[in-house]
């Protein structure tokens, strides 16, 4: 068995210069509100949300194979979740708003579960359906999320959407009052990149368990033989659920994220256009591991603010609004061709670059 | 009473536009196993060639041209891409049709932007009227091209040689290629007619009471995924019978709006999707589709 399942290689002869690399890495990725202005704090924790859904995804898709179109439902669950929470009740905008007013941190882990639960809801359909089926029944998630999200309007506030309260843990707040840390005024980015940054660090650590360990195994068993999976004792159709609720889990922890990045959560942004973006995290990244999701989070989030940022530079960009390619839509045909090139010449995603091509042609040799 | 025989009306015609797009759809499945995302981009790419020449060389030689340019775009999708892919898997190749829609919608909604186009059809806003009943003339025009066309494809399907060769590549790939059919042209020509159907499906879904070509379109084609899944993404029965539930959903579900606005504003276009939810708890693999057997 073990030898047709994707068991993970022992890499054991290269551990240190790998564990210098991972050392450097985090040390950068402390460092960094230091240094970067608020623009590029504001992209990366883009990409760190964006990471931890891509995350949830790559565990649904990139291992179980259940093609999923409809995760930015689930983001829109958690963001909208955690405003219902932790707002109060009140008029906004000459609207009255409902809201339960809870702690902070309760409201981001309630609003984690109720993304759960609603990814349960939907598993009598997630446990049975598989590919394109699937997918297609998850796009009417998509199309339910907007209709409830617009019409709903005393919870989420309806076309304008709502504000999103403060995080705020243990008395700290993750807000604008500045704090001056080693002659650096913190500001909401800066203290809300570490906590993007332990999110993405517990919510990577335990998918990467779960992959390496019994429930992985089942999972890719189910992606590359559901019968025999089943035939061996996996439950499979219950399996497809779990993972379908971890996943909108994950996407309702990044749902939260984006909520408290945004200051303000809009209908329009949890569109389609959404979950087809994080489906092109995945597969650019790589499928079914998490420095693949990691990686394409990454490529996807930041390319429309590297194109928006330096559009008066780069040749065939335009600014919005003056006709030509704007940043948005040139990031989309970038992407979207990036999709088409990764899963044709170079299966296993970006992720796959960084073996050596030396040793990887020696061993497909061999 | 005539509020209902109008709506049925409509919602059938309706319904056989969205028949026409799933058809499509279906045929690509049956004979490459691919799902093609990016249907709705095909639909979009007809629909602009349509809008963008008739006013040069009048309405039908441009539906023609829309027709035939949809064709060689979705061959041309076929060609250039799918036929490089190498793998076995073919819900990845399901992952790039997404990321050649993503192309094609990008490319489309931006020359698009925030225009209306008209496509020039004959008929405008005449209405015909029978009886108490009133419908506009382009739902009936809908209804009979799409039953026309549909016939004709069917036929086609069941008794040409082009037909036979696409039913036994979908029946067994392996036999059929040594049997003599290549199994190349089968899938080229599948995405051709997908395309074609598309087109024509565009110029109806654009045509009165829709204002005309907008960005919105591809939502609005969006519609017969559902519609093809609901009957089952094999059968082409199953493809006409989705289209026209979901059609009908549709009109029934705007129609009396007005009595349902406890399930708030816009539940028409939600319905469908509600319709396909319900149906796949109870037939996972839709009203007609083939249920996967397997012994182990």
């Amino acid at each position: 068995m073990s030898d047709t399942t994707h068991a993970p290689a022992k890499a054991a002869p290269h551990r240190t210069p790998r564990a210098y690399l991972w050392l450097a890495g985090s040390l950068l990725l402390l460092a960094l509100p230091f240094y970067l202005d608020r623009f590029w704090l504001q992209a990366g924790l883009f990409a760190m949300a964006a990471a931890i859904g891509a995350i949830g995804l790559n565990l649904l898709t990139g291992a179980t194979g259940q093609l999923s179109m409809g995760h930015s439902f689930f983001l829109a669950v958690g963001a909208y979740g955690y405003c219902v929470f932790a707002g109060e009740s009140g008029e906004e905008n000459g609207r009255q708003l409902t809201g339960l007013g809870l702690p902070t941190w309760l409201a981001v882990v309630l609003a984690v579960l109720l993304a759960g639960a609603a990814g349960g809801l939907f598993s009598p359909i997630a446990g049975r359906l598989r590919g394109a089926y699937l997918g297609i029944a998850t796009l009417a998630l998509i199309f339910i999320g907007q209709h409830v999200l617009f019409n709903a309007g005393d919870l989420t506030g309806g076309f304008n959407g709502r504000d999103v309260p403060v995080l705020s843990l243990f008395g700290f707040d993750f807000d604008d009052t500045e704090v001056v840390i080693a002659a650096v005024p913190f500001g909401s980015s800066e203290k809300l990149w570490y906590a993007g940054l332990f999110a993405l660090l517990v919510g990577g650590l335990f998918a990467r368990g779960v992959l390496r360990g019994r429930p992985g195994r089942a999972m890719n068993a189910i992606r590359d033989h559901r019968i025999a999976a089943g035939v061996m004792g996996v439950p499979v159709a219950r399996y497809r659920a779990a993972v379908f609720v971890l996943s909108s889990m994950y996407a309702g922890l990044a749902g939260v994220l984006i909520a408290l990045i945004f200051q303000r959560t809009v209908p329009d942004y949890f569109g389609m256009i959404l979950a087809l973006e994080y489906l092109a995290m995945i597969v650019i990244g790589g499928l079914g591991t998490v420095a693949g999701a990691v990686v394409g989070a990454a490529f996807v989030a930041l390319l429309p603010q590297l194109l928006t940022h330096y559009s008066d530079s780069l040749p065939l960009v335009a600014d919005p609004g003056s006709g030509g390619v704007t940043p948005g839509e040139a990031s989309r045909y970038l992407y979207g061709a990036a999709i088409v090139a990764v899963v044709l010449f170079l299966p296993g995603g970006l992720t796959r670059l960084s073996v050596p091509m030396v040793r990887r042609f020696s061993r497909e040799k061999s | 009473m005539t509020t209902f025989v109008e709506l049925l009306l409509g919602g059938l015609s309706m319904g056989s536009v969205y028949a026409l797009i799933a058809l499509g759809f279906v045929v690509i499945f049956k004979a490459t196993e691919v799902v093609n995302f990016a249907h709705a981009s095909l639909l979009l790419a007809g629909g602009y060639v349509t809008a963008v020449l008739h006013d040069d060389i009048g309405f039908w030689p441009a539906l023609g041209v829309g027709i035939a340019g949809a064709a060689v775009v979705g061959s041309a999708v076929e060609y250039t891409v799918m036929r490089r892919y190498r793998g076995a898997d073919h819900s990845v190749l399901a992952i790039v049709t997404i990321g050649v829609d993503i192309l094609l919608t990008t490319e489309l909604t931006r020359r698009i932007g925030t225009d209306v186009l008209a496509l020039g059809d004959p008929w405008g806003d005449k209405l015909l009227t029978v009886g108490d009943i009133t419908i506009a003339q382009t739902r009936v025009a809908a209804f009979v091209a799409a039953a026309l066309l549909i016939t004709v494809f069917l036929l086609a399907f069941r008794y040409t040689t082009w037909g036979v060769s696409m039913r036994a590549a979908a029946e067994n790939p392996q036999t059929a290629a040594l049997m003599g059919v290549r199994l190349g042209r089968v899938s080229l020509s599948a995405w051709a007619v997908a395309g074609s159907l598309a087109a024509v499906a565009a110029l109806f879904l654009t045509v009165f009471p829709t204002p005309g070509l907008e960005r919105a379109t591809s939502l609005a084609a969006l519609k017969a995924f559902p519609a093809a899944i609901l009957g089952g993404l094999d059968s082409t029965t199953g493809a006409l019978a989705g289209g026209l539930i979901v059609g009908v959903t549709e009109s029934f579900a705007t129609g009396y709006q007005s009595d349902l606005t406890f399930l708030g504003r816009g539940f028409g276009d939600l319905a469908p999707y509600l319709v396909m939810v319900a149906v796949l708890l109870i037939r996972p693999a839709g009203l007609f589709g083939t249920k996967e057997l397997a012994r182990v």
